[in-house]
């Protein structure tokens, strides 16, 4: 009975293509939206929490809001990298400024550091060499770049020893970063980098002074909670046991913070799509009451030969789950060309169907074939013999 | 095999009560061969609903097959038509987008027998109409002739208790006609029992047995 009325569903849906089609149209687009923003947010998370990650799980990063009158200096964050428990450390000072290379400038984003920034946020050197302590100790004008600011500024990479102006002030390139795969978000991030002595930093900026931000490793993951504890209770006896002057972050904290923003967004994005799901079930409904009239006289057939209530109403209802089931399958279809275009498009993220999300639009695309060919199935079963049969 | 005592069905046109069916009495035998004849409006369609438990009487008692039929569930009357009974219908009634063997299989499926035991149900019954070289053509591939025997064969397909045509042949010329009720005649020889309703005298003295309706009510005409 069952395989009949599969049977019976296929010939009507395919007996009117057309309007099947556009019937299936409003699951198509909710279950395409539907799958590829909820893929898309998980790439984009992916992608993330993979540059995350590449930071390494012993990573500890202190901003300080209130230095109670006995601010931090670099060389105290320095000494700090004696202690056992801790591997490096480096101060970090943001600044923008304009890079000049003869004619060609753009803005930069400069970072004023130490040595063991290097290992800290796991760059790479392509050619040259990273700061030094003794940078730092003589203030020395030198700058470390990105790639993309050498090709930006001198058309190539090959740059060591050639000279920048940053807001006019002159530095030595002493060394290029490895060119790196755009990342983030999946759109060209690239931008201009580079990286001075924090002491440099601080006579070139006006709002770097002392250091308000700087990052610990301990000296391995396991050893994460007592870098933690002692670098809290350092800076708590330096700043008069006030918590509030100061704030100490793990990477792992800083992830569980990023999922909870993504899946709240997927969610977001999710329910929105859903909506398109109800509206496409609508239009279902629509289509299957206009069909149940249309199909009066085959009902009132059906019945004279001895189809019982429950027959007519699995025939229509199956009729509409499957319409339902279909436009779900050319949904995800449809989304997985868009994926595979949006892959070759950006190619430094994965954009992959996540089977989660596709068996929760298979579920959902179900429901809504149940629930809304419910009320034309049962009118069309309600139907009297003798009325449909006269029905003309 | 048929017995309708008393049935009184009637319809509220306004405030007016029109009685369809004014205490009619029936009684059919199994094997026979009976025609029901009167002009339109005399009750012939509300005969016919009530015989094939299309519809139910308002009076009375209707037995079929010895079961009194008047407080069946729709579910269960549905069950009757399906085993019972084999309709032929004035317009026969197929299914337009389903072949002429897909129509004959339908109460088939109804009755949920097997694939294989359907096909060669089905095989037979077009056989015994002569239509086995059109069993995958459409009803509009082909004549009305042609569709009133599929319509027969899907109501023999079943080996219904009793065949009911309702103008079988109002819609055919006289020569289809006649082979229609050919047709009958032969399913009546093989013991099946048939009751045919219609308007044209012609049609009705062919039975072995006539019945004219008039008002709503049943009167013998003898032969």
């Amino acid at each position: 009975m069952i395989i009949q009325s599969l049977k019976m569903a296929w010939k009507a849906i395919r007996s009117n293509k057309m309007r099947s089609f556009l019937t299936m149209l409003g699951i198509i687009i909710g279950v395409t939206s539907l799958v590829v923003l909820v893929s898309i947010v998980n790439g984009a998370t992916g992608s993330v929490t993979d540059q995350i990650s590449s930071l390494g799980n012993n990573l500890l990063s202190v901003s300080i809001s209130d230095d109670k009158g006995k601010p931090m200096t670099w060389e105290g964050v320095l000494e700090l990298a004696e202690e056992e428990e801790f591997a490096e450390t480096a101060p970090a000072g943001q600044g923008n400024f304009t890079a000049k290379n003869g004619t060609e400038s753009g803005s930069i984003s400069v970072t004023g550091t130490s040595a063991g920034y290097y290992d800290i946020q796991s760059l790479t050197l392509g050619s040259g060499r990273f700061l030094k302590k003794a940078d730092l100790e003589s203030s020395s004008y030198v700058i470390v770049i990105n790639a993309y600011t050498a090709t930006t500024l001198f058309n190539t990479t090959n740059v060591v020893g050639e000279k920048i102006s940053l807001d006019g002030v002159r530095f030595e390139i002493v060394g290029v970063l490895e060119e790196e795969e755009s990342r983030s978000m999946g759109f060209n991030m690239s931008r201009m980098e580079g990286y001075i002595p924090y002491s440099t930093m601080m006579r070139v900026s006006n709002s770097v002074k002392y250091v308000t931000s700087f990052y610990v490793t301990s000296s391995s993951e396991e050893e994460m909670d007592t870098a933690e504890t002692a670098i809290t209770d350092m800076l708590l006896e330096r700043f008069n046991q006030d918590d509030e002057a100061f704030s100490v972050q793990n990477s792992s904290e800083l992830m569980e913070t990023l999922s909870s923003v993504t899946s709240t967004l997927s969610l977001m994005l999710g329910g929105i799509a859903g909506i398109s799901l109800v509206v496409g079930g609508i239009g279902i409904m629509n289509i299957m009451l206009v069909s149940v009239t249309e199909r009066t006289k085959e009902i009132g057939i059906r019945k004279a030969i001895g189809a019982s209530y429950i027959n007519i109403m699995m025939q229509f209802l199956i009729e509409a789950v499957m319409i339902s089931l279909l436009g779900c399958l050319l949904g995800i279809g449809l989304s997985w060309l868009v994926l595979f275009a949006a892959g070759q498009l950006v190619t430094s993220m994965t954009f992959s169907l996540s089977m989660g999300v596709v068996w929760l639009a298979v579920l959902f695309s179900a429901f809504i074939g149940i629930v809304f060919g419910s009320y034309p199935a049962n009118k069309a079963a309600k139907k009297k013999p003798i009325d449909a049969l006269h029905f003309s | 095999m048929i017995t309708l005592r008393n049935i009184t069905k009637c319809y509220e046109m306004g405030d007016e009560v029109v009685y369809a069916l004014d205490h009619a009495n029936l009684t059919v035998d199994a094997g026979e061969f009976v025609s029901i004849v009167g002009p339109s409006g005399s009750g012939k369609t509300t005969m016919m609903n009530i015989i094939g438990c299309l519809d139910i009487a308002d009076e009375g008692e209707y037995l079929l097959d010895s079961l009194s039929i008047n407080d069946y569930s729709e579910r269960e009357l549905a069950r009757i038509r399906n085993q019972k009974i084999g309709f032929v219908f004035q317009d026969f009634n197929l299914l337009s987008k389903m072949t002429a063997a897909e129509n004959v299989e339908l109460p088939l499926i109804y009755q949920k027998v097997s694939a294989g035991k359907r096909r060669e149900m089905v095989e037979e019954a077009l056989e015994q109409v002569g239509l086995t070289a059109r069993m995958y053509h459409r009803p509009h591939e082909l004549s009305g002739g042609q569709q009133q025997r599929v319509a027969i064969a899907r109501a023999l397909v079943t080996k219904p208790a009793l065949f009911l045509a309702d103008e079988p042949t109002g819609a055919l010329d006289s020569r289809t006609s006649q082979e229609i009720i050919n047709l009958f005649h032969k399913l009546h020889d093989q013991g099946n029992t048939i009751i045919l309703i219609t308007h044209e005298e012609g049609v009705a003295d062919q039975a072995e047995r006539k019945v004219r309706i008039l008002d709503g009510r049943v009167s013998e005409v003898a032969s």
